[in-house]
C-alpha cells in the first residue's frame, strides 16, 4: 500500500468525477493539438511545395486580368489571348547582375488547340530545361523531339489516347511521344510539345506566353533577382512563387494566431473544470482525508495523494487528447488543403508538448483542492464522520 | 511503555458569549498496560476528552505528557507523527477507507512507512489473523458485517503495534454479541501490553476496564476502579 495505490483506488471508486476532469482536460488538449498539428502540416505542405516547385521566378505579361493556378498554387486563371512577351528579350535576363544564379529559363507558349473535337490547352516548351523547372515529373515514353507531343494523364485518358497515338493538330500530323504520369496539377489536363513547334502551330512565332525562371535559391537574393529581371523586361510582370507563397503563410499565421487564442480559453476552461471538479472532490472526501490525518499522515502526504490523482487522469488527458488531436488534424485537413498526399507525422514534441501541458495545468489546477485537503483539520474532518 | 499525563487541560469551543467550555481542569495518569473507560453523559466532554489525547485537538491550556513527551509542543507534522508511532484508532462507525479493500485497510497506517510491500501485507494478513478474518482480507468493507468492520477497524488501529489504543464507542453501532466479541477483542489486546481508553455509555462494557473516568460537564468528577 503506497499514496500511489490510494491515488488509483480512489480514481477507479470515483469514476465519474474522474471522466469529468479527464474531459476537461483532454478538449483544451485536444484543440491545441489539433490547431498546432493542423498549422505545422500545412505550413509542411507549403514549404514541401516550394521545394518541388523547380521554377521560382515567373514571369507573365502586364496585363489587367491575369491570374494562374501553377504548381498546386492558386494562382487563378489565365486568358490567353493577351498581350505576350517577344522570345527574344528573355536573352535579357542573361545580363542581370545575378544572372549566375540563374539555372534555367524556360519560356512557356500557350494556347488552346482542338483534338477529337475538344479543346485541349497546348504548351510549348523547351524539354531541355524541363527538369529544372518541373522536378516532380514522371514520363513514361521519352520527352518529346521536335515534332512529338507529352500529353498529361488526364488528358491521355479523356482523349483516349496512349503514346505512339498519331493526332491531328491543325493540320499537322503529331506522334505521341510520352505520357506524363499524374502530378495533382494542371498539367494533368494539358498537351506539351517543343516550344517552336507549339508556337508554329498557335501561329505564335518569337512569341511567348510566360516564362519561368529557375534561380539557385540556396542565399539567393529572390527578391533583387527579381528587381532586376523587372528592370530588364519593362513590359512583363516579374514575381517570385515566394511573394505568392508569402501571402499564405501570412494567412496561416493569423489561423495560427487565431487558433492558439481559442486554445487558450478552451485549456482555460479545461482547468477551471479540473479545479472545481478537485474542490469538490476534496470536500467530498472530507471524512476519509480525517482517518488518513488521524493514522498518521502528515499534511504533505495528503497534498500528494490529491496532486497523484490529478497527474494521473492530467497524463492520461494528455495522451488521448494528442491521439484525438491527430485525429482532428486528419479529419479536418481536407478541408483547407487540395493536396492529397500529406503526411501527417508524429512529432515528438508536439505529443511530449501535449503530455506535459495537460500534466502542469491538471497539477497547477490541483493546488488549491490539494491545499485545502492538506489544512483540514483532522478533529474537525472526523466530526464530518 | 507509556505513561499518559494530562495536566490542568481546558478545551474551549466558541468566542465570546457563545463559548463552551468542554474539558475543565482535567488532571489525570494512566500508566502504561491500563485499560481505561470514559464515562459520563452525552455531551459531557467524553469524546473531547478523546480527540485531546489522541492529539487530534488542541487544548486550550495544560499540557499533555507521554513520557517525558509534551505532546502538544509539537507542530502539526510531528504530533501526526505521534500518533502513527504511538496511537491505534477505533472509531464507533469503524470508518473504514471504502475503496480499499479490508487488507489494504489495514495497511493504511503503514503506508507512509519504509518498510517493503510483502512485508506490509504480511503485517496485515497477521493483525487479521488475530481477530479472526484472515479470509476476508480480498472483500470490501461494505461486504461485511458490522461485528466485522469494527474488527478491521482494531486490526488496522493494532498493525502498527501502538502502545495506546484510543476507542471511541467500539461497540456503538453492534448488537450484544459483536460488541462482546469486540470487548474481548479489546481485553485481549490490553493483556498484551497496549493500552486502551474507551469512552463508553454502557455500564456493562466499562467493566472490562480497570479504572472507569466520569465525565461530567467537562469535569472528571470521579474515578472508579474495578476489580
Amino acid at each position: 500500500m503506497t499514496l500511489k495505490d490510494i491515488a488509483f483506488r480512489n480514481l477507479r471508486r470515483r469514476k465519474g468525477k474522474a471522466l469529468f476532469v479527464l474531459l476537461g482536460l483532454m478538449i483544451g488538449i485536444t484543440s491545441i493539438v489539433a490547431f498546432t498539428s493542423l498549422v505545422e502540416t500545412l505550413t509542411h505542405d507549403i514549404n514541401s511545395k516550394m521545394e518541388k516547385y523547380g521554377a521560382n521566378i515567373l514571369i507573365t505579361p502586364k496585363t489587367e486580368n491575369l491570374s494562374l493556378t501553377y504548381g498546386g498554387l492558386s494562382l487563378g486563371g489565365l486568358s490567353f489571348e493577351m498581350q505576350e512577351i517577344n522570345q527574344k528579350d528573355l536573352e535579357k535576363i542573361r545580363t542581370i547582375k545575378n544572372a549566375k544564379n540563374v539555372a534555367a529559363i524556360g519560356p512557356m507558349v500557350l494556347g488552346a488547340i482542338k483534338i477529337k473535337n475538344q479543346k485541349v490547352l497546348l504548351a510549348g516548351m523547351d524539354f531541355k530545361v524541363s527538369h529544372f523547372l518541373r522536378p516532380w515529373w514522371r514520363i513514361q515514353g521519352s520527352k518529346p523531339d521536335g515534332e512529338g507531343l507529352l500529353v498529361g494523364a488526364e488528358a491521355a485518358r479523356v482523349l483516349g489516347i496512349g503514346i505512339r497515338s498519331r493526332i491531328e493538330v491543325n493540320g499537322s500530323r503529331l506522334m505521341v511521344q510520352g505520357l506524363l504520369e499524374p502530378t495533382g496539377s494542371q498539367d494533368d489536363h494539358m498537351v506539351f510539345a517543343s516550344l517552336p513547334m507549339a508556337q508554329r502551330v498557335l501561329g505564335k512565332e518569337g512569341r511567348i506566353s510566360m516564362a519561368e525562371v529557375a534561380a539557385l535559391c540556396s542565399g539567393c537574393p529572390i527578391e533583387e533577382m527579381v528587381t532586376q529581371i523587372s528592370g530588364v523586361l519593362p513590359g512583363a510582370n516579374v514575381m517570385a512563387i515566394k511573394q505568392v507563397v508569402k501571402s499564405r503563410m501570412v494567412a496561416l499565421e493569423h489561423f495560427q494566431k487565431l487558433a492558439y487564442g481559442l486554445s487558450a480559453v478552451v485549456i482555460l476552461v479545461g482547468g477551471l473544470v479540473v479545479l472545481v471538479t478537485m474542490m469538490a472532490s476534496v470536500r467530498e472526501r472530507t471524512s476519509e482525508i480525517g482517518i488518513f490525518r488521524a493514522i498518521g499522515f502528515r499534511k504533505s502526504h495528503v497534498f500528494r495523494i490529491i496532486l497523484l490523482e490529478a497527474g494521473i487522469i492530467s497524463a492520461l488527458a494528455g495522451a488521448l487528447g494528442y491521439i484525438a488531436g491527430m485525429g482532428a488534424t486528419k479529419i479536418s485537413l481536407p478541408l483547407f488543403t487540395d493536396s492529397h498526399q500529406i503526411a501527417l507525422n508524429f512529432n515528438p514534441i508536439t505529443a511530449g508538448g501535449a503530455l506535459g501541458l495537460a500534466v502542469f495545468l491538471g497539477l497547477l489546477a490541483s493546488l488549491y483542492p490539494a491545499f485545502l485537503a492538506a489544512r483540514l483539520d483532522p478533529n474537525e474532518s472526523l466530526r464530518a464522520l | 511503555m507509556k505513561t499518559i499525563r494530562l495536566e490542568n487541560i481546558k478545551k474551549q469551543y466558541g468566542v465570546g458569549q457563545a463559548t463552551v467550555m468542554a474539558i475543565q481542569d482535567i488532571n489525570v495518569e494512566i500508566q502504561s498496560g491500563e485499560f481505561v473507560a470514559i464515562m459520563g453523559e452525552s455531551g459531557s466532554g467524553k469524546s473531547t476528552l478523546l480527540s485531546l489525547l489522541g492529539a487530534l485537538n488542541t487544548p486550550t491550556s495544560g499540557r499533555y505528557w507521554v513520557d517525558s513527551l509534551d505532546v502538544y509542543a509539537l507542530d502539526q507534522d510531528r504530533r501526526a507523527d505521534f500518533r502513527r508511532e504511538n496511537l491505534g484508532f477505533v472509531f464507533q462507525s469503524f470508518h473504514l477507507v471504502p475503496y480499499l479493500s479490508v487488507l489494504e485497510n489495514v495497511m493504511l497506517p503503514m503506508t507512509i512507512k519504509k518498510i517493503p510491500r510483502k512485508k506490509k501485507q504480511e503485517l496485515a494478513r497477521q493483525a487479521l489473523a488475530r481477530i479472526g478474518l484472515e479470509q476476508k482480507g480480498d472483500r470490501l468493507p461494505n461486504q461485511l458485517s458490522g461485528g466485522e468492520q469494527e474488527r478491521v477497524a482494531i486490526a488496522r488501529a493494532v498493525v502498527n503495534d501502538p502502545p495506546i489504543l484510543l476507542a471511541d464507542e467500539p461497540t456503538g453501532n453492534l448488537d450484544s454479541r459483536n460488541s462482546r466479541e469486540v470487548m474481548e477483542l479489546l481485553q485481549s489486546l490490553n493483556g498484551r501490553g497496549i493500552t486502551v481508553i474507551m469512552v463508553t455509555h454502557s455500564p456493562e462494557w466499562s467493566g472490562y476496564a480497570n479504572r472507569i473516568l466520569w465525565i461530567s460537564d467537562g469535569f472528571l468528577s470521579r474515578i472508579d476502579r474495578n476489580n
